[in-house]
């Protein structure tokens, strides 16, 4: 606990706890842990002493060699899409937030809305065909020919717009997610 | 995060907060009697800049004081109620008060633990504007917490009775409606800043007025409650992971699955069931009888059904000799004819015979309600994926990546089974979209379907001839080895040519290769039939001569035994005691054809194993080897062109499952051995065909995926059930049993041994109760019953069915239409169309049409965005109108011209509405 004290306010401490009673995994040392996972990405940036509310963020290139992140064809976009900035760079708020998001405990609503930002590369608040060939090109490793992947893209944009606009809005979007069977991570 | 969305859920907690407000409002000026300077309600809409104007009416001491005063208050509140608090959260509290900064005026606040800075801050900085909304609220709340912690709790009970039914009902939902903020403040996609602020706010209201309606009471028992629900799930979840974990070999078959689709995962996972099952027979047998009688049975050499014949015994342990299942593999517990016919064996008196009998028929009625089962669940998954077609490659894309994948060789793995799905996919897709000469390909597929009726039948005739031919060559001697083995030189010939024939015969067909590879099963299913009933066939002859040959050698025995006896005591007249018993080896036995038959279906397993193995070690392995390293010196490219490596035989495999299957059902009730040797064989393949497919095959050309529930295999599965259930029944039924073998020795049928044991063993009434259940009076009314039964059921389903395709239907239907409504574009379905155009007010439609888009120009508000939604309420009921009926103003005829800078015309602008101009929040 001690130790504790000297990373955190109380306050502090105690706002995220209220965050985290809802968010129902992190626990005081848990949280703990989290901030030293963020401390140790950038051991020079990131500060032990979290009482004054610093202003620090860690940019993307050390984020995406976490472990959990290092083999995810999709490491950049997600970090992308979590940092306040868009650039990648994520303050120690940021952080959290994508844990509590990518953990299985959080609900589907969200990780659609975020599953969206993640998959919309051009950051139009639309997915459109370039978005999904580099979406397939990172989930085959581009094995595909251009013509499959112009043919799988197609069909998706076919199947998933409703409005036919030739783009996926993020209603279609969530539209089609909320019937996969298989959208849990 | 979408722009629409965010502030749809603004104006709803706006909403919430407006009720809140009233309510509380109301209840102040009730419950303190002063006059309440609440603002109007409908105010509010911003977070920041807070104020606490009510606050300081409210307080008795000046504002200057307040915040000491406030403190000291607090910390008396926070020491009543601490007592029912948590202790970490009065810890917590605890701490905080000591801030200088927050404000600790109210005890429930620090109770609870739930303040951030920010909230006191807020709380702080602003005075005198008394029209913020949160502030308000939060005003409420001081208020009332004063009220309750304050001192005077008894004044705050009186109230808290005065209040009446409805506004307790009211202040309950507004909880509710709280709490569900709470619960779902996890949804909102904020950053969570925000996020922290409205769930503080939300959880003091929550804290307070849970409290004042009585809920409180029960907070330790309702967190304790939460808690093990939590726990609760949180166990289910590890126990469903523990389970996942515990199914064997998914690691394997999931590798291979990613290399070689799932159409070759299919026999693997088929390949397993098929373990699981044997298994179960395995230690049904084991169990009840094999184990039983190495313990409690006689030992060997006791009698002679349990020794090796005398003129065998030289030989009985050479290789040669052991490996056709004869000495004493022969008499040992693998083989029927071991079991000794005595009625109980052992301390326990274990009736073996019985247990035998029951086993041997349990055994099938195991192996059909699995089989029938797992179809039957399939097919349930089979419906239910129905809708699956949908969104194929938009899920594909989306929601095939596991996030959970955190080592590099996992996730090439996963690369390469997304890249194989896609592939399948496109298969799919693109045999959806070749149209080509349809009535080419149906001569074709009819020629196809000839061709390979000529073949099958010539082989049917071929079988015939060669086992007519066999039958005369038995009865002749000095034959050469053709002659000798033609039969299954024949039966072999026809095995390896009839599959290539049919698959190059399928190529006429063109079917997509997941309806292709079930013709080829369907076909060379047939063709080992064939074989399968003219190996039954043989079979039966040589039991059949067997039985004659036994009445002889009965007497024989007799004769032998009387004479034995005879002959001791003339040559021992002086011993009148019993004569020293003859040695077990010395008796003529009788041929036992029950043992035969075992030793046949165990040879047949033992050679088929072989092949196998040697046909998957030298056909790929050593083809893989060949082609691999030969490639560096040799004349044509051996990988690319012929004879490159192989592909993975998923027809071949499933067949040679079944049909060993079928072969261990037959033979089980002869040898129960028989069912060790499977499990050991089934357990090896495994190893054995994933190591191999994994190393020298390569995937096929055209991956395909498997359809999802594999009842092909088990419809086959259980057609193999069902004839090799009838040659067993039939013997048990109508054959006699041998007279010196097995533990139904000196019976009339097999079955006796039931009848034995419900005269000797049960109560008598229940033998006459057996009577009547077998009398044919009941039994056909029994049977008729059933059929109407099945008639019935059979019946339903169908009307079930059409019910089914019925809503898919529909629900096509609907998706169709929405997106025609979306597109607003007019409907695609021609008959509609023809409707509307039928219409009588068509003529004066589009005038009014564009009177509207000229009115909607004619507003100003030119910043407008669309997709902001406008100010009131009922504008937003305007815009669902219009977008739920956009034919209501007629058909739209022409394309859209170019628009003015004004809103769209579905969404009306405010410029028709008189409500105040949108703010952007």
């Amino acid at each position: 606990m001690g130790n504790k004290q000297t990373i955190f306010t109380d306050e502090q401490l105690d706002a995220y706890q209220v965050r985290d009673s809802l968010v129902c995994i992190f626990t005081f040392f848990l949280h703990c842990s989290l901030h030293g996972r963020y401390h140790e990405l950038a051991p020079h940036l990131v500060p032990m002493d979290y009482t004054n509310d610093p202003d620090v963020k860690v940019p993307l290139a050390l984020i995406v060699n976490m472990p959990e992140l290092k083999e995810n064809p999709f490491r950049n976009r997600i970090v992308e899409s979590f940092s306040e900035d868009g650039q990648g760079n994520l303050s120690f708020n940021d952080f959290v937030d994508m844990f509590s998001v990518l953990s299985e405990m959080a609900p589907r609503e969200l990780k659609a809305i975020y599953a969206f930002k993640i998959y919309d590369f051009n950051v139009d608040n639309y997915i459109c065909k370039e978005d999904l060939e580099k979406t397939l090109n990172r989930l085959t490793k581009e094995e595909l020919t251009p013509e499959e992947v112009n043919l799988v893209c197609e069909k998706a944009i076919e199947e998933a717009d409703l409005d036919g606009d030739n783009k996926l809005s993020f209603a279609d979007f969530e539209n089609m997610i909320s019937r996969a069977p298989d959208f849990l991570r | 995060m979408p722009k629409k969305s965010d502030t749809a859920r603004k104006l709803d907690d706006v909403g919430i907060e407006i009720d809140g407000d009233v309510e509380s409002a109301e209840e102040d000026k009730k419950t303190k009697g002063r006059g309440a300077k609440k603002p109007a309600a409908g105010k509010r809409g911003k977070a920041a800049a807070s104020e606490d104007g009510e606050d300081e009416d409210e307080d008795d001491e000046p504002p200057k004081g307040r915040r000491a005063a406030n403190k000291k208050k607090a910390a008396q509140a926070d020491e009543e109620d601490s007592d029912d608090d948590i202790p970490q959260r009065r810890c917590a509290g605890n701490r905080r008060r000591g801030k200088v900064r927050e404000s600790g005026r109210d005890g429930e606040n620090e109770k609870s633990g739930r303040k951030s800075r920010k909230g006191g801050n807020k709380k702080k900085d602003g005075k005198g504007k008394g029209k913020d909304k949160e502030n308000d609220k939060d005003s409420d709340k001081d208020e009332k917490k004063k009220k309750n912690s304050s001192g005077d709790d008894s004044k705050s009970d009186e109230e808290e009775e005065s209040m009446s039914e409805g506004e307790m009902a009211k202040l309950m939902e507004e909880v509710e409606e709280k709490k569900k903020l709470i619960a779902n403040i996890r949804n909102k996609p904020w950053r969570m800043r925000r996020r922290l602020k409205v769930l503080k706010e939300a959880q003091q209201f929550v804290d307070k007025f849970e409290g004042a309606l009585g809920k409180g009471k029960g907070r330790k028992l309702y967190a304790y409650k939460v808690m093990m629900m939590k726990k609760w799930i949180k166990f289910q979840r590890d126990f469903e992971n523990f389970r996942t974990s515990c199914i064997p070999w998914e690691r394997k078959i999931k590798e291979v699955e990613s290399h070689f689709g799932s159409s070759v995962a299919s026999y693997f996972i088929f390949l397993r069931w098929m373990y699981g099952m044997n298994l179960v027979l395995f230690s049904l047998t084991f169990g009840l009888v094999v184990i039983p009688e190495v313990l409690m049975g006689l030992p060997y050499g006791s009698i002679p059904r349990k020794t090796v014949p005398r003129d065998e015994q030289a030989t009985a342990m050479d290789y040669s000799v052991l490996m056709d299942f004869n000495g004493y593999c022969k008499y040992s517990v693998l083989f029927y004819g071991y079991y000794n016919n005595q009625r109980t064996i052992g301390l326990l008196k274990f009736r073996l015979p019985l247990s035998y009998l029951l086993v041997g028929i349990g055994t099938f009625g195991y192996s059909l309600m699995v089989v029938i089962r797992t179809m039957a669940k399939n097919a349930d998954v089979g419906g239910g994926d129905g809708e699956d077609n949908e969104f194929t490659f938009a899920w594909k894309m989306f929601t095939s990546w596991d996030y959970l994948i955190g080592n590099a060789e996992t996730a090439d793995n996963k690369y390469a089974s997304i890249t194989t799905s896609f592939k399948e996919s496109i298969v799919d897709e693109q045999e959806n979209q070749k149209d080509e000469n349809i009535h080419l390909r149906r001569f074709l597929r009819v020629l196809a379907n000839f061709l390979i009726t000529c073949t099958l039948g010539g082989s049917g005739y071929l079988i015939y001839f060669v086992v007519k031919r066999s039958q005369e060559f038995a009865n002749m001697d000095n034959l050469s080895w053709y002659e000798k083995n033609e039969l299954e030189i024949i039966m072999s010939l026809l095995g390896l040519v009839g599959p290539m024939l049919f698959e190059t015969i399928a190529e006429l067909e063109e079917y997509h290769p997941r309806i292709a590879l079930k013709w080829q099963l369907g076909r060379i299913f047939a063709l080992f039939l064939g074989n399968l009933y003219t190996f039954l066939l043989a079979l039966f002859d040589e039991v059949n001569s067997k039985l004659e040959e036994e009445d002889s050698i009965k007497n024989a025995s007799i004769w032998f035994v009387k004479e034995y006896y005879a002959n001791y005591s003339a040559n021992n007249p002086n011993d009148t005691g019993t004569p020293p018993p003859i040695d077990p080896a010395d008796i003529i036995r009788g041929p036992c054809w029950e043992t035969t038959v075992g030793i046949e279906f165990v040879k047949l397993t033992i050679s088929d194993i072989q092949v196998t193995y040697l046909t998957i070690l030298i056909g790929d392995f050593l083809r893989a080897l060949i082609v691999r390293f030969l490639n560096y010196c040799w004349c044509w490219d051996l990988e690319a062109g012929w004879p490159s490596y192989g592909e993975f035989d998923i027809s071949g495999n499933v067949l040679g499952l079944v049909f060993n299957q079928g072969m261990i059902w037959m033979g089980a009730f002869y040898a129960p051995g028989l069912l060790g040797i499977n499990v050991l064989r089934l357990l090896t393949s495994m190893y054995y065909q994933c190591w191999a497919v994994m190393a020298c095959n390569v995937p096929h050309e055209r991956v395909f995926k498997a359809s999802k529930s594999n009842n092909f295999y088990m419809g086959l599965l259980l057609l193999i059930l069902f004839l090799s259930l009838l040659p067993v029944v039939y013997t048990i039924m109508s054959l006699p049993p041998s007279f010196d073998c097995g533990p139904f020795s000196g019976k009339e049928r097999m079955f006796d041994v039931i009848m034995e044991t419900i005269d000797l063993d049960l109560p008598a009434f229940m033998g006459t109760l057996f009577g009547y259940v077998a009398n044919p009076g009941l039994i056909i009314p029994a049977v008729l019953l059933m059929v109407l039964a099945i008639y019935y059921l059979n019946s339903v389903s169908e009307a079930y069915k059409n019910a089914n395709m019925e809503l898919k239907k529909k629900m096509q239907m609907a998706r169709d239409e929405e997106k025609n409504r979306r597109n607003n574009k007019d409907s695609t379905n021609q008959v509609m169309k023809d409707l509307e155009d039928l219409l009588p007010n068509r003529a004066h439609a589009p005038p009014e049409n564009r009177a509207e888009k000229k009115h909607d120009q004619g507003g100003k508000s030119p910043k407008v965005k669309p997709g902001t939604a406008g100010g009131g309420v009922h504008l937003q009921k305007d815009v669902s109108l219009a977008s739920a009926n956009p034919s209501a103003r007629g058909p739209v005829t022409r394309a859209p011209g170019p628009r003015g800078p004004g809103p769209l015309p579905g969404q009306p602008g405010p410029g028709r509405g008189q409500g105040p101009p949108p703010r952007r929040q």
